[in-house]
């Protein structure tokens, strides 16, 4: 009796992993494939125009600092706080402009800031609907009364630009909205490409930004590498980039096509499809513990140790 | 359903000398809790923005609901696998799940940044489906609420069967302006009783419907617990990132619940010097390696299938970590697998430990060593931190050690084995009956020596 309950208990673990199974494989089957929508604003950053004067970083600073709880940041050697000096995107910056050297001919410039993915992460996995993609202009948007503060939105986004403020009693999440409070409403332009004198920054469309890049593309063919950043990383992003040196090399990840984001929900939809697993999985069990109890309640209190024995 | 016989309270004082020390414990962790509050998270961890999850979500949270599964995989047994010789132990799982799923909540209210706004969770229009996260959340709530449901009747029975002697003596302690009238007391008390005797056996009739509900729910949110990972494809190591992590995360908390139902029963058996439960536990036991083959298969199938075994044999820092964690897992498999080994309360211990242990580390490989946010980005848990999750820990062992002696959760280890012995078991020889005790003595002082 012993081995055949045995077995029966496998056959339920084996019914419910092949059921999980099925559900999973069959999930990275159904590709329904990504609508990119072209017409989402976005900017286009140009690595071999960038002079490094960080007049974009300032001009975020000064436009967002009250919406968006941006702040100075001391630098180490600075005692008297004369200069912003953030040394990475943070709870106070959520524009920077970075060099990376690699020798004295090769070197770069490159701006971090949020991508305004096509598929965002963060506004996948954000359990409150703090974070949100605007339908037409495609802004990931961040509302910090509606944040819980799980900081999901930074396990995921492949890029590292939610930040979080750490050293704050009431802290929030800070990254890039496209200045869509601020410059954006009043102007019509974010701040960093309203402000940028070398032309680096070119907000726009992404189609009118994809078909900029792909000219200068061409026309330049020595000057850069021959791949436009944010076309189809991750599914796509609003924010693009044009380069002279591999983009893995300025920290910008290697990112597959496919959105993180289509990836995992296809298999939490394919589990949680109309709720109908969940709740065949309730009826089932109470179904089998229901007819259990009454086989006890019929056999009586003390019998139901001797019955477990045969 | 009434099984309260089965059950009792542990004689003895609360106010013990380990109270105190665990109490110490507790307070030195609520200090800085409190420091949390007032100062941010930053000031009490080593979190960053590359690595914004820390030990309190990786134990805390993943790990301690994990451990919390005893009543999740007992549960299954007694009531889907109609195995009722467990129920003795269920209680006591029960228990300890609800104080495990109680404080992975509470920590998870102290790493929220803006805890103060999680209402939202119960406000349809901001409800996010896509979000793992949102169902772990809304499933552990729902879990904790039903756990404290199913351990009620531990509560009803103890309200029905209590002399208030404490309560008395409290009233006498008082001044007489202040103390309530001695009538009126009596009077109420009796309204309790009497409340909880009318709400018992009404309980007892729909109690298996949440019973189910709580096997329901773990199933969702154990599974999820490793879907929230399943976003980070460019952070996690591909040894751990397949779309398998909601399975082998279910996989891997129905064995470790067994196995810390065991190491439950065994440790409170040993410190409360109780016999142990071999009988209950070596079956337990005997169930163990069978899920964790499965979850094996599951997971070295999903390595070929993805190309990724080699990585697990490259022997740098993931692979180590991963090897770990399997061969703890594998050999407290392959102790189990052997009949004799699993009938000695020892190698129950170590075996059950090392499952444990190896199942928590796979969590802890999936939350925190596998996860690579990028250059130049470091995580190890600061001391302040430790002690918070050092401090909910021992508020959970505490708070076990005040309810066994409150209320009936420990099994009834004369009612319960005369039962069995006198009755069901009337074909075994009379003798068999002795010896389980007379053994588990013996092992425990083999135990004790060894120690």
């Amino acid at each position: 009796m012993k081995k055949q309950s045995r077995r029966d208990f496998l056959k339920l673990v084996g019914a419910t992993g092949a059921g999980l199974v099925a559900a999973s494989a069959a999930s990275v089957q159904a590709n329904e494939g990504l609508h990119v929508n072209n017409d989402e604003l976005g900017m286009l950053y140009d690595a071999t125009k960038c002079v490094g004067c960080k007049a974009c970083m300032s001009a975020c600073k000064r436009v967002n600092s009250d919406y968006g709880s941006l702040s100075y940041e001391k630098a180490r050697f600075d005692t008297d706080g004369l200069w912003d000096a953030p040394s990475d995107l943070s709870g106070s910056t959520r524009t920077l402009i970075k060099l990376f050297k690699e020798s004295p001919k090769q070197w770069s410039y490159v701006k971090y800031s949020c991508m305004h993915c096509q598929k965002p992460s963060c506004v996948s996995v954000c359990p409150v609907s703090a974070m949100t993609k605007e339908p037409v202009t495609g802004i990931v948007d961040y509302n910090k009364n509606t944040c819980i503060g799980c900081r999901y939105c930074q396990v995921a986004c492949p890029y590292n630009i939610p930040k979080f403020q750490w050293e704050k009693a009431l802290p929030q999440i800070v990254k890039c909205d496209l200045c869509k409070n601020t410059n954006l409403r009043e102007k019509g332009i974010s701040a960093c490409a309203e402000v940028c004198p070398a032309g680096a920054i070119k907000f726009g469309k992404r189609k009118e930004l994809l078909e900029e890049a792909q000219n200068r593309l061409k026309d330049n063919p020595d000057k850069y590498i021959a791949h436009i950043y944010g076309e189809h990383e991750g599914g796509g992003t609003n924010h693009l980039y044009l380069a002279s040196m591999p983009f893995n090399k300025l920290g910008l990840p290697d990112i597959k096509p496919e959105a993180p984001a289509e990836f995992s929900e296809k298999i939490q939809h394919t589990i949680y499809k109309g709720f109908i697993a969940p709740v065949a999985l309730y009826s089932t069990l109470c179904f089998i513990a229901v007819k259990n109890m009454k086989k006890h309640q019929g056999h009586g209190e003390e019998d139901s140790h001797k019955k477990e024995e045969h | 359903m009434a099984h309260s016989e089965e059950y009792q309270k542990l004689e003895g004082r609360i106010f013990t000398r380990s109270f105190f020390v665990l109490l110490a414990v507790v307070l030195v962790g609520f200090f800085f809790v409190g420091v949390r509050f007032v100062k941010g998270i930053g000031a009490v961890s080593n979190m960053s923005d590359g690595y914004p999850w820390g030990i309190w979500i990786t134990y805390d949270v993943a790990t301690g609901t994990a451990i919390a599964c005893g009543g999740y995989a007992v549960a299954i047994l007694v009531y889907i696998r109609n195995r009722m010789q467990y129920h003795p132990l269920i209680r006591s799982a029960i228990l300890t799940s609800m104080f495990g799923y109680g404080l992975a909540g509470f920590s998870v209210m102290v790493d929220l940044g803006r805890p103060w706004n999680a209402y939202n969770f119960f406000i349809p229009s901001k409800w996010q489906a896509n979000s793992a996260m949102f169902e772990v959340a809304l499933c552990v709530m729902a879990y904790s609420t039903v756990l404290i449901i199913e351990f009620v009747p531990a509560i009803l029975t103890s309200i029905e069967k209590s002399k208030w002697n404490r309560m008395n003596a409290i009233r006498n302690w008082l001044h007489p302006r202040i103390a309530p009238d001695q009538q009126t007391m009596v009077d109420t008390l009796e309204m309790v009783r009497l409340g909880a005797a009318w709400l018992k056996p009404r309980l007892n009739k729909v109690l298996i419907f949440f019973i189910v509900l709580g096997i329901t729910l773990p199933t969702m949110h154990q599974s999820s617990l490793g879907s929230l990972l399943l976003i980070a494809s460019t952070k996690l190591h591909p040894l751990w990132h397949t779309g398998f992590l909601p399975l082998l995360f279910l996989l891997n908390c129905i064995f470790i619940g067994y196995s810390i139902a065991i190491l439950e029963s065994l440790i409170s058996s040993y410190s409360f010097k109780r016999p142990y439960e071999v009988e209950e536990l070596s079956g337990l036991a005997g169930l163990v390696p069978y899920i964790t083959v499965i979850w094996f298969c599951v997971m070295i199938g999903d390595l070929v299938s993805r190309g990724q075994l080699a990585a697990a044999f490259r022997f740098d820092f993931y692979s180590r970590f991963f090897l770990s964690d399997f061969l703890l897992v594998a050999i407290g498999s392959l102790i189990l697998f052997s009949k004799k080994l699993r009938r000695s309360p020892r190698w129950l211990f170590v075996s059950a430990s090392m499952i444990v242990f190896g199942g928590a580390l796979y969590r802890f490989n999936v939350y925190l060593i596998g996860f690579n946010p990028g250059k130049g980005w470091r995580y190890f848990p600061s001391f302040a931190e430790v002690m918070i999750t050092v401090g909910i820990v021992a508020l959970e062992i505490l708070a076990y050690k005040v309810f066994v002696a409150l209320f009936p959760v420990l099994p009834n280890t004369s009612g319960h084995g005369a039962k069995k012995h006198g009755k069901a078991k009337a074909t075994q020889p009379a003798a068999d009956a002795a010896f389980q005790p007379a053994g588990a003595q013996l092992e425990a002082v083999t135990v004790k020596t060894h120690n």
